[in-house]
């Protein structure tokens, strides 16, 4: 038993009150009620959130933001330091968290984000361009010089009646008369899905410094060289370009851009300039990135054009025309309106 | 805008630990989650999508299953088929979502996390201290898909029965998910290419206070010098609080005997937890003072500075 004389009177038990706790009642109100705005946000919960939390949450967070450096210079108070850390950056992620709606992005990513993007790769489209052609060339070069090469190129299941050898009429039929065919739907939607699962491909394996990105392109291509050869060979070219150009100008270009933006991070990796390689990977990542989600878009509209517009129309002419449209419809709006888009990307204001 | 700096290395509780400062300037410390906790959180992410694949193609069987006897009984080719058709398009739509969409609709939200993350409790953050965008969270998603689904494709195509095809793809896999294990910051390279990184999402109580007169009554009977107080520094104080907020009986008895030593009082009281509480609330009104005074005394080694 310690029965010292030092037990104090109640006017000093309240003189006992540290500055630091009376900082802390004064505001823990305001902690409080940014902790729940944030939990509810955390939890999906935005419509439960009123309108003036959700008007007061920037400047909320703010002031808590301030009560945490006050803390730290006057306060040795640990747990409360420790839950205004964690606050302050639950806040943080909410006020500076992904742009919630995803209409306000997809209006900033049509209205010019994505086409700024598809420009803002600008070598590395010329170079998966060049490529392209130059693996077409290949394909037909070396099916021309030994057709048992096709078989090489050509995987046997789109070959079935497009081999060498085949008659004229064989292959006249393998481009027309097609209409009443059945399951399009299905064909479209796999379609779509296997090429996007490939141009994805093609972007993500930039990662190794582009070099798989130029093989993927270079191996897509010499498919479609081997096969203008094969039809030419039958004379029909005209007709297999109209055939392929009703998708294949935005399949294509979907590909392009995707090998593009492959190349784009490959070459940012490699070359990295005056940037740290991990600040320059992240950058040509992003813009990569924006010109993926439109490429997979494209693709959802070349498979359309595949499974049922390329079906529907029997005729080279108006294959032609539907083609001719859809690449100068991309080619326009990637590169004839060169606007700057309303800047909703990154700016650092909170929300 | 906001940028990370190294944590001082008298702060850092452990490797994983990193400053960011806010765009307000306020430097806030986070911690990288752990790979073991990554991995944990993918996991329960694939259980996730693997049941919610299974359970819808189940249902989409069975509904086709029904359209097919519908076709034997009335005899109606052409609608019937298109039914077929309708549902053979939505599950392949939805093996794509199930590939491409679940991790980016997850991390778009405001949690910056899927299931899997939440439940773990980590999260993604830009890497910058900036604003996460959508764009970065559809580079490092997109990424994913060489990292996981190709090797996997890969066998599927190969037969799996092919021992180069096992031995390419585990090759593949080894590369992809050992290489969060060469670089500081943890990151794969999705992450690389996105500019971000995976952080402990906290999520901390606001505990009562300690020092207020209501919290504890009895503490006022002890009464301490100055000189009695001054043989602790900030980390005793915390180490006290610590010891106070767990509330361990046996710890609290031994930490109140080991500072009666040091003091120079008789350790035998009869209350040990109104003794700590006491000695904590008045040490810290003087660490506390001296800290608004620009003196302060980082443990018991440390002289008056």
């Amino acid at each position: 038993m310690a029965s010292r004389p030092d037990i104090l009177g109640p006017d000093l038990l309240t003189a006992a009150l540290l500055r630091s706790d009376r900082f802390r009642i004064e505001r823990e109100a305001d902690w409080q009620r940014l902790d729940a705005i944030v939990t509810s946000m955390e939890k999906g919960r935005i419509r439960r959130v009123s309108d003036e939390d959700l008007l007061a949450l920037p400047q909320l967070y703010r002031t808590v933001a301030s009560s945490l450096s006050i803390a730290r210079a006057i306060s040795l108070d640990a747990a409360t330091l420790r839950y205004l850390e964690a606050l302050v950056q639950r806040a943080w992620f909410v006020v500076y968290g992904p742009r919630s709606s995803l209409t306000t992005w997809l209006r900033g990513f049509l209205g010019g984000g994505w086409s700024q993007a598809v420009r803002g790769l600008g070598l590395d489209l010329a170079l998966a361009l060049a490529v392209m052609v130059a693996g077409t060339l290949v394909g037909w070069l070396l099916v021309a010089h030994d057709p048992e090469w096709y078989r090489a190129i050509v995987p046997s299941g789109y070959a079935d009646a497009r081999v060498p050898g085949a008659s004229r009429a064989a292959l006249h039929g393998t481009l027309f008369g097609n209409s009443e065919q059945n399951g399009l739907g299905a064909f479209a939607a796999y379609l779509f899905s296997n090429n996007a699962g490939v141009s994805i491909m093609a972007f993500a394996l930039g990662f190794a410094f582009g070099v798989p990105t130029l093989l993927l392109l270079i191996q897509n291509t010499a498919m479609l060289g081997a096969m203008l050869w094969l039809y030419h060979g039958a004379g029909l070219t005209l007709d297999f370009a109209a055939w392929i150009s009703v998708h294949g100008t935005t399949e294509l270009f979907a590909i392009l851009l995707a090998g593009g933006a492959g190349l784009h991070i490959g070459r940012a990796m490699a070359f990295p300039g005056t940037r740290s390689v991990l600040a320059a990977a992240s950058e040509a990542g992003r813009r990569g990135a924006q010109v993926m989600a439109g490429v997979v878009l494209m693709l959802v509209v070349a498979a359309m054009l595949e499974g049922f517009a390329r079906q529907l129309i029997d005729n080279t002419a108006g294959r032609l025309i539907v083609g001719g449209f859809m690449l100068a419809f991309w080619c326009a709006y990637f590169f004839a309106f060169a606007r700057e888009p309303r800047t909703v990307a990154s700016d650092g204001e909170p929300a | 805008m906001a940028a990370t700096i190294a944590m001082p290395t008298r702060h850092a509780r452990s490797n994983r630990d990193r400053m960011l400062i806010t765009p307000e300037g306020v430097a806030l410390p986070i911690t990288l989650a752990s790979r073991g906790s990554r991995a944990g959180a993918l996991m329960l992410d694939f259980i996730f999508l693997g049941t919610a694949f299974i359970a819808v193609t189940i249902a989409l069987i069975s509904l086709g299953g029904g359209v097919a006897s519908l076709i034997g009984q009335f005899d109606m080719g052409g609608s019937a088929s298109a039914a077929l058709q309708f549902l053979v398009v939505v599950w392949i739509i939805m093996t794509f979502m199930v590939r491409y969409a679940w991790f980016l609709w997850f991390e778009l939200g405001a949690r910056g996390a899927t299931p899997g993350k939440r439940l773990v409790g980590i999260r993604i953050a830009a890497r910058d201290g900036g604003r996460l965008t959508a764009e970065m969270v559809i580079a490092r998603n997109l990424l994913r898909d060489i990292e996981l689904f190709l090797p996997i494709g890969f066998i599927a195509s190969a037969g799996a029965d092919s021992t180069p095809a096992w031995l390419a793809a585990t090759a593949w896999f080894a590369m992809f998910m050992l290489l969060p294990c060469f670089n500081r910051d943890r990151l794969r390279a999705g992450d690389v290419i996105a500019g971000t990184w995976v952080v402990e999402a906290p999520r901390r109580k606001l505990e009562a206070a300690m020092t207020l007169p209501e919290a504890a009554p009895s503490a006022a009977q002890y009464r301490f010098t100055d000189a009695e107080l001054a043989v602790y520094g900030e980390y005793e104080l915390q180490t006290l609080e610590r010891v106070l907020r767990e509330g361990r009986e046996p710890a609290i008895e031994s930490v109140q005997a080991t500072i009666a030593a040091k003091i120079g009082r008789d350790p035998w009281v009869s209350d040990s937890r109104a003794f700590l509480e006491a000695y904590y609330a008045q040490l810290r009104a003087r660490l506390e003072t001296g800290m608004r005074m620009g003196k302060r005394k980082a443990d018991k080694f440390a002289g008056e500075a």
